[in-house]
């Protein structure tokens, strides 16, 4: 599958700066932005910046990885829960893979998500480490 | 609403069939189960597919099965909910049964998956999930179910045995089904030392990669007297929900909410609640999907689905036997075929068909169907006339 530059821009601001919507009428977060709000349908937002630190709500650590990810593989991947209850998918890095715990608190940084593939893309986003 | 009944059912060569192409196996599947129910002519066809076009580079699914069927000029239309995309067929051919659209259709469902590689497979089947959120990530389909196994066993304390105990179990049964991709038992040991694919799933938590298609007939209730070459079955519930694309935004990872919801939808179509089905195929593309939608279903306690499979509950003699066909797990897991597999086995065990997995007294199966991580799920219940 193909990942086009335009594809890839368009998720920048969430991928690069984690930025948020937060519905004006009911202050739902939302991650990634949607343009009606899960909670009230409203469909106004607020550009918000999420927090950084975070906890690790549930894992895995992948062994058979799709393709573009088998150089990285085995890899940890978390449902992380932030400070402010958005909750988000990433990999968990520079952790030994024995252990990770439920709980285990964690801060995003902005890393290089997998080598660089034929689509002349290269892949950078957030990824979460120990705290 | 008209009443609607299944007068034939049909299944496709299954496993890794590399003689037979896509089109090969959804018409060997219709031929079958046209055959089953002795009509000369469909009105309408819809297949479920989850993907042709990343399988097989074919789209235009439903046209290729009218065609090669023979069956043209019919209308015939794909229908596609990742893996539940069969269960959707299904249903989509029920609701034009009992509109009064349609009196005779096919509901079909395929995949030819072993023309890719393994790494191919693993990035198509990813694509049942949030390709922005989950799938950037390297997030694999396994592992999103191995996130909801790892939150199951810290909130409810389901063991790692217990898990295996769903393999080992499906493949009791599997290896009594003669059109299963893996018809031999596994030992909780060699389950529990299996290669291992996203921790804690091992490989034999895992449903294979499976060739295979499945047809069903529906037609009006009151019409069946016209069809009598084999016993026609009444579906009495149908129900189909959705929950999140992406399991971030989930309110309980623990549970499968869109299985409950299809359920309830069913249930009170049918008049019937959890306690009067005899039995189910549910949806176990791991084993911890049979352990939550067992569950969903109000077989057991949200939190108990491992304890029930270790105490025998869901076993071929127990309480509620889940999986008679072997399930996914054994049986194989073409994935936009398996909704209609599982209404293949529901109506063979209420023919009394089933042979050496026939359950005993079978009047009432339930049949429920998932896509991506619970995104979507179909339930149906089916009843002897
Ligand atoms: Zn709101």
């Amino acid at each position: 599958m193909g990942l086009t530059t335009a594809r890839y821009w368009r998720e920048v601001p969430q991928r690069y700066r984690m930025e948020a919507g937060e519905c004006t009428a009911c202050g739902e977060i939302h991650f990634p932005p949607r343009r009606i709000c899960m909670k009230c349908g409203k469909q106004k937002f607020e550009t918000v910046v999420l927090p950084d630190t975070g906890k690790v709500i549930t894992w895995t650590v992948i062994r058979v990885a799709p393709d573009e990810f088998t150089d990285l593989s085995p890899y940890a991947v978390c449902l992380v829960e932030l400070e402010n209850g958005v909750r988000l998918m990433s990999q968990l890095v520079d952790v030994d893979l024995d252990e990770i715990e439920m709980g285990l608190p964690v801060k995003i940084e902005f890393r290089r998500i997998r080598e660089d593939g034929a689509d002349g893309v290269l892949f950078y986003g957030y990824k979460v480490v120990p705290a | 609403m008209r009443d609607v009944a299944v007068i034939g059912v049909g299944l496709s060569a299954w496993g890794e069939v590399w003689k037979q192409s896509l089109r090969d196996l959804i018409t060997e599947a219709a031929v079958n189960a046209v055959d089953d129910a002795g009509v000369e002519k469909l009105d309408a066809m819809f297949i479920g597919c989850m993907s042709g076009g990343l399988f097989a580079g074919q789209e235009h699914i439903g046209a290729l099965a009218a065609d090669y069927l023979g069956m043209g000029p019919i209308p015939a239309t794909r229908t596609e909910s990742a893996c539940a995309s069969a269960g959707t067929a299904f249903r989509t051919g029920l609701m034009a049964v009992a509109s009064g659209y349609h009196d005779v259709v096919l509901a079909g469902g395929v995949e030819k998956m072993t023309d890719v590689d393994g790494g191919a497979t693993t990035r198509a089947l990813a694509a049942a999930a949030d390709q922005e959120y989950e799938a950037y990530h390297g997030v694999t389909f396994p592992g999103l179910y191995a996130m909801m196994a790892v939150a199951h066993m810290a909130k409810y304390g389901t063991t790692r045995e217990q898990l295996a105990m769903v393999a080992v179990k499906n493949h009791r049964n599997g290896a009594m089904n003669p059109h299963g991709q893996s018809p031999f038992e596994v030992t909780l040991e060699q389950v529990l030392t299996a290669t291992r694919v996203a921790d804690p799933l091992r490989i034999l938590d895992c449903s294979p990669v499976t060739d295979g298609a499945a047809a069903a007939i529906l037609c009006p209730l009151d019409m069946v007297s016209r069809f009598t070459k084999s016993q026609a079955i009444r579906v009495t519930g149908s129900g189909q929900a959705t929950d999140t694309i992406a399991l971030h935004q989930r309110k309980d990872i623990c549970a499968i909410e869109s299985a409950a919801l299809a359920a309830k939808v069913a249930y009170d179509m049918a008049g019937v609640g959890p306690g009067d089905i005899d039995f189910a195929e549910v949806h176990d593309c791991f084993t911890i999907a049979e352990i939550m939608v067992t569950e969903a279903l109000g077989f057991c306690e949200q939190g108990q689905g491992g304890k029930a499979v270790e105490a025998g509950e869901t076993a071929l003699d127990g309480r509620i036997p889940i999986n008679t066909s072997g399930g996914l797990k054994s049986k194989g897991h073409p994935v936009g075929a398996t909704g209609i597999a599982q209404i293949h086995e529901i109506v063979t065990q209420l023919r009394g068909n089933a042979g050496g997995r026939q359950v005993k007294d079978a009047k009432r199966g339930l049949a429920q169907n998932m896509g991506g991580t619970g995104a979507s799920s179909t339930v149906h219940i089916l009843e002897v006339i």
